[in-house]
């Protein structure tokens, strides 16, 4: 009688666990749904808004590299090139286009159909072939950034037309029957600095910044930062000495990240006074905020390393340092990269820190070393999402694109290298 | 016959016969402590030229503990601390003209579990020769693997997989490894800190085998848990119990008479 209560039992308490189980299965794939869901919407959200902008207006016109009209005798005399009127050349271009418009105001709306930068493009071509002088070329010139946002709404079939005057729509719509208005792959996107007119903005100068930045920050964090781990977790005494070292470690990983930009600004520019918004600083600022990450994880992954190897090494005569190079580091290196991985993630998508240290400067050149100007890309987005016009809006969930893929592609390198590296024991 | 071993050890003197004729190692008055805990309590002993020395006794008695400070692998512990004289040959082997390197590669070891390096067979074998600089060139190599993994009756097994992880071999062929390893740096003593406890009886079967043929050329002391292991391979058995060393007599006189009850109560398995 009693077995079989209790067999009863064991039935009733088992039907219980399984539905347990089955209920926690179904939280964890709700959860990992929302997630997905999540990620998603952001993907689709950057991606839909930000596509448009690898794309941009052109407008087809006929230019005549006429060097009277600009004010050059000598193409050889650079003084002359640099004041000359290289304007006049697509002003010109565009009063052949619309020989109907007079007046002097009408002609300054249509001056505004093409992008101010026009001109110097147009001087470039003429620098670099010579043999243009006095020729007529049918060439695509950059649009104005109200035109490429209404010719992008117009295509999409709901035109913006507030930053237009009336004149200007019936321009366009005219250009447009004439197949004078198309969309070109924008390589000026990633080719150029900062600007102040959306469509001649570039991303190249914050990528090449946070890349300088990057390296910097990896040149420093991650030798420092392993041989910070190796020697506290292999070489080092166990003392309070050390204790209070391993505390204080911790503690660092915890400070808010621009304490970090302040401290960078009282030590190395006030102090050492290095050059202000240089990828130098902001990669000393941010290796002192990722080294605690790298030294945490690092000494994890030692400790990880399974003590029956140590001792083999230790038991054949290997001296302490033969027994980190040639079984420790090896084998505690994917862990090791990992932590590195995880400390430039957050490197890459820091922006407070820089803020402090001035890389937050609106900077049109591309940097070429760790010493230029430069800003990053976070603050670079922090920048275009500040900034009133329209057709930056784009700019920005484009830029937004070109994190998450410089994030992804390092993420992935990264996981190649430790899969490569990784040992079976 | 009482088993009470608190009061019969206060003042314990090892009953047998600690000295040999030729002895390799010699022990005297050992204590070893981990902190404030004194594990090994003056312990004197000798480990004759190419004899086979088993030490038994129950779970933490100090035999493995005991068996590690005779190559100084006790110095990785911080908290442990050493007195009395341990000599090979004539050395004191704690004394600070020794240098704990070169001390093991006289004094080698194998563990409880086999641990293998996550390399090559190959390289499993030539990395303490060449840590020492004992082999210049690829023949020599070539030569010392073959011998050593002969020696070790692992030859025939691994001849075509050189190359192989040492980790993708079976328990037994891995341990078998780490021996052929140890060899390998041609050390004078081997010492064995319970060789077969993770192995199958065939297995262990093997490593009894070899630890006799070895016998003939190294010295060799070995923990082990089981009594008829201690009874098949070794010349001398040496007893433990909570840190002191109770009885060494001839193996045999071990098993057949124990001179100290304890003994006599632990191979008859009244605990252990």
């Amino acid at each position: 009688m009693t077995d079989f209560n209790q067999a009863e039992r064991i039935q009733q308490s088992l039907k219980k666990r399984y539905r347990a189980e089955l209920r926690f299965r179904w939280y964890g794939r709700l959860a990992v749904g929302f997630a997905m869901l999540c990620l998603l919407a952001l993907f689709t959200d950057i991606i839909s808004k930000g596509i448009g902008a690898f794309r941009t207006t052109a407008i087809s016109l006929e230019v005549t590299y006429d060097l009277e009209q600009v004010g050059v005798t000598d193409l050889a005399n650079k003084d002359e090139l640099l004041y000359a009127d290289w304007d006049a050349l697509s002003k010109q271009a565009l009063r052949n286009q619309f020989p109907e418009v007079t007046g002097r105001k009408d002609k300054r709306e249509l001056y505004r159909l093409v992008s101010n930068a026009t001109g110097f493009e147009l001087s470039k071509a003429l620098k670099a072939n010579p043999d243009l002088v006095g020729k007529t070329e049918q060439i695509w010139v950059l649009a104005d950034d109200d035109i490429d946002t209404w010719y992008k709404s117009w295509l999409a079939g709901n035109p913006y037309e507030e930053r237009l005057t009336e004149n200007q729509i019936a321009w366009l719509t005219q250009l447009v029957a004439d197949q004078k208005l198309n969309l070109q792959f924008n390589t000026r996107f990633f080719t150029g600095g900062d600007s102040r007119e959306p469509e001649q903005a570039g991303v190249r100068g914050a990528l090449m910044g946070s890349l300088l930045t990057l390296a910097v920050t990896f040149l420093l964090s991650f030798p420092i930062g392993i041989a910070s781990a190796i020697y506290l977790e292999e070489f080092a005494p166990k003392n309070r000495l050390t204790d209070f070292i391993e505390v204080n470690i911790n503690n660092l990983a915890a400070v808010p990240s621009i304490i970090f930009g302040l401290l960078g600004l009282a030590i190395f520019i006030n102090f050492f006074e290095l050059p202000r918004s240089a990828p130098l600083i902001g990669g000393l600022v941010l290796s002192l905020m990722t080294l605690p990450t790298v030294i945490i994880t690092s000494r994890a992954a030692i400790k990880a390393v399974p003590p029956s190897i140590r001792e083999a090494a230790i038991g054949l005569g290997a001296s302490q340092q033969q027994v980190v190079w040639h079984h420790v580091l090896p084998l505690a290196m994917p862990g090791m990269l990992t932590g590195g991985i995880i400390g430039m993630a957050q490197a890459l998508g820091e922006t407070a820190p820089l803020l402090m240290i001035g890389m937050v400067a609106f900077i049109v050149d591309i940097p070429n070393g760790v010493t230029d100007p430069a800003t990053v890309l976070p603050v670079q987005i922090f920048l275009w999402a500040d900034s009133p016009e329209r057709a930056f809006v784009e700019k920005t969930s484009a830029a937004i694109m070109v994190l998450l893929a410089f994030l992804i592609l390092m993420n992935a390198a990264a996981i190649y290298l430790r899969k490569r590296l990784e040992k079976r024991w | 016959m009482t088993t009470d071993a608190n009061f019969e050890l206060t003042n314990h003197k090892t009953v047998g016969v600690i000295e040999t004729e030729q002895a390799k190692m010699k022990m005297r008055n050992v204590n070893i402590f981990y902190g404030d805990n004194q594990a090994i309590h003056d312990v004197s002993i000798d480990i004759g030229k190419n004899e086979v020395l088993a030490m038994i006794g129950p779970s933490g008695c100090g035999k493995s503990t005991f068996l590690r400070s005779l190559n100084r692998m006790n110095d990785t512990v911080d908290s442990c601390r050493i007195e009395g004289s341990v000599l090979l040959d004539q050395d004191d082997i704690y004394h600070q003209s020794m240098d704990p390197v070169s001390l093991r590669a006289r004094v080698g070891m194998v563990f409880q579990k086999p641990n293998p390096f996550p390399k090559s067979i190959y390289d499993n074998i030539v990395y303490g020769p060449r840590l020492h600089g004992l082999v210049d060139s690829k023949v020599d190599m070539d030569e010392l693997v073959e011998t050593s993994l002969k020696r070790a009756g692992l030859w025939q097994e691994v001849k075509d997989r050189l190359k192989s992880p040492g980790t993708g071999l079976s328990g037994g062929q891995q341990q078998r490894l780490c021996i052929a390893r140890a060899i390998a740096v041609q050390p004078e003593v081997i010492l064995m800190d319970e060789p077969c406890s993770a192995l199958d009886p065939i297995a262990t079967a093997k490593i009894e085998e070899l630890i006799q043929e070895l016998s003939d050329n190294y010295t060799i002391a070995i923990v082990t848990h089981s009594m008829q292991q201690a009874a098949r391979v070794s010349q001398r058995t040496a007893y433990f119990h909570l840190g002191k060393l109770i009885e060494v007599n001839p193996t045999e006189k071990v098993f057949t008479m124990p001179e100290h009850q304890l003994t006599e109560a632990y191979i008859t398995g009244r605990f252990g």
